[in-house]
Formats: structure tokens, sequence, C-alpha cells
């Protein structure tokens, strides 16, 4: 499946976060989006997703204008991964990554739903979790079990808002692992909104970089990831070092102008 | 946490799964017969002083008439006085049970109730303003009634009507609740600080909620109102499953949360509203049910929709035997009784809970 996003344009109420956004997705490619704080990475998703509504612009899937589907078709079509869990009340972790099956459903959930998330939770290494409450596991396998939602969703897609901003560096490295082959192995498309350069550089196949909500640069991580690029995108000064591993990232100080 | 060692494969968590459905479907059947226990029990006290030969011969004579000989005034005592009272307290329970549940999921707020709408002051306002200067919008008996189910419904749909304007969020569903509590609140008081003393003692009687003005039309009318709202909740209920997950994520998987919000409250709103301007304002029945709930069966509301209905008419139907045999001949009202049973049960649950969240 290919996404395409036409000069979308977002604000709310009157302050513009988005500013004539056009990218493309291809099959089987993780699309990084970096950028500083409130360059509307995370609007940018929601948008994609029709979470929100462009004011201007249009997203194409094969050539399909999602603000012409319904919100179903939409849903078996792309996942979405919020960046944490939300929520004030119990729920199991099966019954989390069931709540994916929602676009498939009928009322009650079948047994090719619990096959489906029995399956996918195999697949993420959390069937030991199934039945614990989910806010009783840890902070990376919480993730784990927003990403299996996505999953359950079958969608051709994947949306994910900075998926490792609350993880160690062991989780960091499993979740984004998890993603890549995902991707790999079933064809599907990732976007990812992401803080930490070097992950960007490690896992993406490309690299958006945006600021203030324009794209500013976009390319492999390479072409995208340079010291100038960091300098005129985050006002920090950075070192840049490849290894042959692509390039990683070395922040040193901000830059007073 | 040694025990946890074991880790569990696919088929095992496939039963565990299925067997916790199992559960669940067992606490229901539980809860029903508990219900029609404390129904039986309810039927036969009271200050008649009927045996309990009486009162079933009484009751079955009704469903098997050539079998049963009961008394007159067993008849009169148990047809036209405990069961409607009794049924009420089902039907009530069941209503303001499963209206509770539903607020606190749109809400996302473990402290909201039945009521957080405005719904109790609404009613109050109206009663008021029928007793104290006799106007009113519908006339004869139902005078009363008819002014607070109105004015119940119009504080309501006011906080949805601005809340819908803002997006519908649940801050602003609850900010506009308080807002609009207050202010009915104010024109209550402001009305019986210019009525007669009879008047304004009626009113306020009016306000605690009670279930001595049961009667068989009253009860058939919350049961049509609640046959029509109940299989709409559960409908909505896996939608409603996914809201408390975050309005973005529940978007993300095809729902159209701002509008499944409005729907779900307007329907609560209807069926309290009609629960309210039969018994006045029962509290605690509609904030405790559902975490009673959460606890029994976990917070899937296919299942806690239902089962805090049950646990609701549960807690009512109990609580007005206690009104009614506590201190006998006289009844307390039960709005005051669910209170003092519930409170003590719900702050023992908070102290007992295992998690650090509802």
């Amino acid at each position: 499946m290919k996404l395409k996003v036409n000069n979308v344009e977002f604000a709310y109420k009157s302050v513009s976060v988005l500013e004539d956004v056009s990218l493309e997705l291809n099959r089987a490619e993780v699309l990084g989006i970096v950028g500083p704080n409130g360059t509307g990475k995370s609007t940018l998703i929601r948008c994609i997703d029709h979470i929100l509504n462009p004011k201007r612009g249009s997203i194409l899937l094969d050539d399909h204008n999602v603000s012409k589907m319904g919100r179903m078709e939409i849903a078996r079509k792309m996942g979405y991964v919020p960046q944490s869990l939300e929520g004030v009340f119990p729920a199991s972790v099966i019954d989390t990554v069931l709540m994916g099956r929602r676009p498939y459903l009928g009322w009650k959930s079948s047994k090719e739903d619990l096959d489906c998330v029995l399956e996918v939770l195999e697949l993420l290494g959390i069937t030991e979790f199934a039945m614990r409450d989910i806010k009783e596991i840890s902070g990376g396998q919480q993730q784990k079990v927003l990403i299996a939602r996505a999953l359950a969703q079958k969608a051709n897609i994947l949306l994910l808002d900075e998926p490792t901003s609350n993880l160690d560096i062991r989780h960091q490295l499993e979740v984004m692992g998890i993603i890549k082959n995902i991707v790999k192995n079933k064809g599907i498309s990732a976007i990812m909104a992401l803080h930490d350069l070097n992950l960007a550089s490690r896992y993406a196949d490309r690299i958006i970089m945006m600021k203030e909500g324009k794209i500013f640069a976009v390319g492999n991580p390479a072409s995208v990831l340079t010291v100038e690029n960091i300098k005129e995108v985050y006002g920090v000064r950075a070192l840049v070092k490849d290894d042959g591993e692509g390039p990683y990232i070395i922040p040193l100080e901000p830059v007073t102008s | 946490m040694e025990t946890k060692q074991h880790t569990l494969t696919k088929e095992e968590v496939r039963s565990q799964y299925n067997k916790l459905i199992g559960k669940k479907v067992f606490f229901i059947f539980f809860l029903l017969f508990s219900i029609i226990l404390v129904s039986g029990i309810s039927a036969s006290m009271g200050s008649a002083n009927l045996s309990i030969w009486e009162t079933y011969s009484s009751i079955l004579n009704r469903l098997f008439p050539a079998y049963f000989e009961p008394g007159w005034l067993a008849d009169v005592c148990i047809w036209n006085l405990r069961l409607p009272r009794i049924f009420m307290g089902i039907v009530a329970g069941f209503g303001l049970g499963i209206a509770g549940c539903v607020t606190q999921a749109v809400l996302k707020n473990p402290l909201a109730s039945p009521y957080t709408l405005g719904i109790s002051s609404g009613a109050g306002f109206g009663a008021s303003l029928a007793i104290l200067t006799g106007t009113s919008v519908a006339g004869g008996n139902y005078l009363v009634i008819g002014n607070a189910f109105l004015f119940a419904l119009l504080c309501s749909f006011i906080i949805l009507g601005l809340s819908n304007r803002k997006g519908a969020t649940p801050e602003t569903m609850i900010l506009a609740g308080i807002a609009m509590m207050y202010l009915f609140a104010a024109m209550t008081t402001i009305l019986q600080y210019f009525g007669e003393a009879e008047a304004v003692k009626e009113a306020v009687f009016w306000t605690v909620g009670d279930l001595d003005r049961s009667s068989w039309p009253k009860v058939t009318i919350i049961l049509g109102v609640l046959t029509c709202c109940l299989p709409l909740l559960m409908i909505k209920s896996p939608d409603l499953n996914l809201m408390t997950a975050g309005d973005e994520t529940a978007a993300s998987l095809g729902v159209n949360v701002k509008r499944t919000r409005i729907i779900l409250m307007s329907i609560t709103t209807l069926l309290v509203a009609c629960i309210v301007c039969f018994t006045g304002t029962i509290g605690f029945i509609g904030l405790v049910a559902p975490h009673f709930t959460r606890i029994a069966v976990g917070g899937d509301n296919r299942f806690a929709l239902p089962v805090s209905g049950l646990l609701g008419a549960l807690l009512l139907t109990s609580a007005d035997l206690v009104a009614r045999i506590i201190l006998a001949p006289i009844i307390l009202p039960v709005g005051a009784i669910t209170a003092f049973m519930g409170a003590p049960l719900f702050l023992y649950m908070i102290m007992k809970r295992k998690k650090e969240y509802w």
C-alpha cells in the first residue's frame, strides 16, 4: 500500500502547526520524522490517520482520498500507536490488544479475533503478560502492547508517535527492532515520529526533518542528519560520525545566535 | 512473585481467557439470584405482619389462580404496596447503576455519577417550582413529576449542547455540569426562600430520594424507558471500551468519539431523568455500583454495564429493605440508607483495593 500526503495544512485555532507538508511512503519502508518539540510531528501523524482533519491538502491511500473513507475503513488500513498508555480504568493486556480487532469485529470477539491476538502477542514476546493488568507491567512492555494492538488491526501502515519516548536503551532497541522486522517481513510500512536522532539514523530507511511546521529536509539518514541541518533545525552544535553503520550524532552544546 | 516463573503458552492464555469470561457470566447469574432472594425476603417483611405463607400464596395466586386462597389484606398489602416498591427498587437501581457506569466511562472519571450532568439539581428545581408556585408545564397528578422530568432534561441538555460546541471533551462536560448544578441549586434556594413553610418542607422531602411513591404505572414507565435504553447502551459498549483507552486511540480504531459521547450521555440522561422524577435523588448507587463492578468483573464495559445495573438493583432493594425494617413502622428515606450502608463498604473497598487506580 502506498501513502501520499499532498500539501497538508493544519492549525489549532489560529496557530498554524503544519504548512504545506507533502510526503510519500513506499511499501516496506520505515519513514522517520524528526524535529524539535512543537514542530508538528505528532500533528502530522494524527492528520494522516484523520484523527485530526487537515485544513487543506489531501491524504491518499493507493490514490483513494482518506477524507472520503469511513472511520472503520481507515482503521482497517492504518494503525495508530499513541505515545503512551492512557485510561483510568483497569484493562487486561489481552483485552487491550483485542481492541485492535474492533474495525473487524461484531459485538462479541470471535475465535478468529482471539487467534489473531494470540499470534500477535507471541510475535512480540508478551504472551506471558496476556492476563495481567496493563498498568502492572513495565513501560517497555506497555509500549509493546500498544504496538500489538496496532498489529492486531492488520493495518498496512503503522503510524507511531514516539514509540520509544519512555523506554530504557534496551527496550528502545527491542521495540525499534520489532517494528523494523515486521515492516520488512510483512511488507507493511511505518511512519514514526522520533526524538532520538541516533535511533532514527539506525532504523529509518528515510528521514524527514521538520522545522516549524514545514519539511526542512528529506532523504536517507546520511543526507539529512548533517552538522548543518542539526544546527539549523535544533540550534545545536553536534558531531556527526559515520563508521559504516550509518551516521551517529553526538550533541555538544546549544548554539547561541 | 516466585510463582510467576512459569511462562504462559498461547493455549493456556486462551483457556484462561475463556474461563474468565465464564466467571463473568456466572457472576451475572449470581446477581440475578441475589436480587430475587432479597426481593423475596423484602416481600414478606413489613408492618402488616403477614406470614411467609400468606405472602407467597398471594404472589403465587396471581400466577396460578386456581391453587391458592390468599386473604384480602395480604393481597392488597403485597400487590399494592410491597411489590410495586420492590420492583421500583429493582428498575430504579438498575437504571442508576448502569447510568453510573456509562457516565464514569464516558467522562473517564471515577468520581462521576449519573448526577454529574446536573440531573438532580434540575429535577429538584422543577419539583420545587411546581410545589411552591403551583405552576407547571404538565397538569394533574403528574404536575410535580412532569416538571421535575422536564427541568432535569433541560439542565442536562444545556450542558451537552454547550460542551458539544467545545468538542464535547469530558472536562467541559464536567465543568459545565458543576456550573449548572450550582445555578439550579441557587434558583431552588431562592424559590424556597420565598415559599410557605409547609410547601418548602414538601419540596425538601421531594428531593430526598425514596421509594414511597412507587406504583405499577411508574414501574412500567421506567421499565419501558429501560428496555429502550439498555440495548442502545449495550451496542455502544465496545466503543465505550475504546474511548476509555483514549480519544485518539478510539478514533484511530474507527470510533466517532464526539458523536458516541453525546449519544451515550443523552441516553443516560433520559434514563436517569425518568427515574429521578419518580424517586427523587437517590445518591450513591450510581457512584459505587460501577466501582464494585470493576473490582468484580474488570473494566470491559460489555460486562461492566449489565453487572453495574444488577448491582445497583441489588444495592437499592437491599437498602430499601433495611430502610423499612430498621425503625419499623417508621420508613426511613432510602436515599439516606444507601449512603449509610454504601459509604463504609465503599471506604473498605478503597482501602483494600490492590490496584493504584480505578
